[in-house]
């Protein structure tokens, strides 16, 4: 039921052509890893999936609805249906661990802050949170402050809160990247474990190779701003992965090594 | 490339460099400044001396202080107190709004934007005795100048301060909660004022201990509180019924400075 149909999307920023003429499209339950040096536009591509970056021109479609012209309130029962996994998780940090389960639920009733505050929640909710929590192995630090958790905790529990929204398709973006490998196969496979479990299609960036070959039914690969490689992950082989970085990756055309701290879309986006 | 630029980087640097124009011209202005100013104020030796002797007479008859009326300055210490809480409540409860306006991440529009922060901004730049003016002129005598003169001031400063810390907040939890369909007031209370409260709590001790320093000045005015008592007393020569006045106002002011610093090393 929940599948994303991208088609010819293209997205500037300023003079800068970051997405070129992209065509994708993704099955429900499909579970598609995205490969692809930095500044290739993988985030930027991740950005306009759920509204926070708006594209020049294109369409995205996901459950029959046009994100790329969704405003408002429309926009905001797209998101509803989509959990985001961030690279670097993005909990409150002075909140509990509880709260910021609870913060999932947040777009999902009117009333927004009022029925997820932790005094205020409904007992269902609160329930809901605690379920959340004791599925991704964090229930004991539930009244912990994200701040004293470890990178792996705390992507654990943005795991708990993505499951807390219900969604039916996830994004990931670099979900391990700012772990450490032994954290990073963990949270992988809780987060394949849970997409299995609930049946949502999933659409997940990754660095590595090897990690994308552990756990993706098909792999697609990015290389300044296109698709350039697509395939099933029992058919992928080494060295075309291998070709997706070298060459010309970028999308604002400078030597890979020389510009790897400044890729251009890992501007923070504005709150919509 | 390299080779190019060798010759010049491969010098030492000279011990000393001079300033820029703009530096020396700097100095210039200031040095002028100071001088005119120096002989505008007419320092002589005798006016000095004069000085002296009339501050041994104001220190002669102001001790032994006259605690005689003390009931009456409890009561304008009171009043006093009483401006600067009320005050200064008052003015951190709007001034998280305003902040909220004039921040770059949660203002609806640049131009309220533009708006909220020169509001702010006057009301920082007039001084709070110029607000107490105004508002014994709106309002009359009383401690309810002071207190309108304390509200402005205290939004000119904590709400600067309040929306410096809410643009320094990582945007990251923000588009989280928005990447989920949160609404945007649920996202500015739940994800961006928790991160700025530790702050805020520093901020607004400040703005309390700022408010009665000023609440006691306001009444030089007539904008009530303990200043009026000091005001009559000056201008009557009890120096001895001013000087317990100032004294009464030294300990509290000090107090509430040492109460002040224990509740932050409290909270952060």
């Amino acid at each position: 039921m929940s599948s994303i149909t991208i088609r010819n999307l293209n997205k500037y920023y300023g003079a800068l052509h970051v997405l070129r003429s992209l065509d994708l499209s993704i099955a429900s339950g499909e579970g598609v890893v995205l490969l692809g040096a930095n500044g290739c536009g993988k985030s930027t591509l991740m950005k306009c999936l759920n509204g926070l970056e708006t594209p020049q021109s294109g369409s995205i479609v996901i459950d029959q609805n046009d994100v790329t012209t969704a405003k408002g309130l429309r926009l905001r029962s797209i998101r509803r249906d989509i959990g985001v996994v961030f690279q670097q998780f993005n909990l409150v940090e002075n909140l509990t661990v509880f709260q910021n389960v609870l913060y999932g639920a947040m777009g999902q009733r009117r009333g927004g802050l009022l029925t997820v505050w932790n005094s205020l929640a409904p007992k269902d909710t609160r329930e809901k949170a605690m379920h959340c929590l004791s599925r991704v192995r964090m229930a004991d630090k539930a009244s912990s402050r994200c701040r004293d958790l470890s990178g792996g905790q705390q992507q654990r529990v943005a795991i708990a809160r993505m499951l807390m929204q219900s969604p039916k398709i996830i994004l990931a973006d670099e979900p391990v990247a700012s772990l450490d490998p032994k954290a990073g196969i963990e949270v992988m496979d809780l987060l394949w474990e849970v997409v299995r479990e609930h049946n949502m299609t999933v659409f997940c960036t990754l660095h590595q190779l090897d990690l994308a070959q552990n756990y993706a039914d098909r792999i697609v690969g990015m290389k300044a701003g296109q698709i350039v490689f697509d395939s099933s992950n029992s058919s992928a082989d080494k060295e075309s992965l291998a070709q997706l970085y070298q060459g010309d990756t970028r999308v604002d055309g400078a030597s890979s090594h020389e510009n790897e701290y400044a890729a251009p879309n890992n501007r923070p986006a504005e709150i919509a | 490339m390299n080779t190019k630029q060798e010759p010049q980087s491969s010098h030492m640097p000279p011990r000393l460099t001079s300033p820029s124009w703009f530096a020396w011209l700097v100095i210039v202005v200031f040095a002028f400044l100071f001088f005119q100013g120096f002989s505008s104020a007419e320092i002589s030796l005798e006016r000095l001396v004069k000085g002296a002797r009339n501050l041994s007479t104001f220190l002669g008859q102001a001790i032994p202080p006259d605690w005689s009326n003390m009931d009456v300055i409890a009561n304008a210490m009171l009043e006093t107190l009483y401006m600067a809480i009320v005050g200064v409540t008052v003015g951190i409860v709007l001034s998280v709004p305003f902040a909220l306006l004039a921040s770059r991440n949660t203002a609806p529009h640049p131009i309220v934007r533009t708006i909220t922060r020169f509001m702010i901004a006057t009301m920082r730049t007039i001084p709070d005795l110029i607000w107490a003016l105004i508002f014994v002129v709106a309002v009359g005598l009383g401690p309810l100048a002071g207190i309108l003169a304390i509200i402005l001031d205290t939004i000119g400063f904590a709400a600067r301060f309040f929306s410096e810390r809410i643009e320094e907040v990582r945007p990251g939890p923000a588009n989280a909660l928005t990447a989920s369909g949160a609404g945007r007031v649920s996202v500015i209370m739940g994800a961006i004022l928790p991160e700025t409260l530790a702050s805020m709590s520093a901020t607004s001790l400040y703005s309390v201990e700022k408010a009665i320093r000023s609440a006691v000045t306001l009444g030089l005015v007539g904008a009530g509180g303990i200043g009026v008592e000091l005001s009559t007393a000056m201008r009557l020569f009890q120096f001895d019924k001013a000087f317990s006045i100032i004294i009464v106002v030294l300990l509290v002011v000090i107090g509430f400075e040492q109460l002040s610093s224990m509740i932050r090393k409290r909270v952060i």
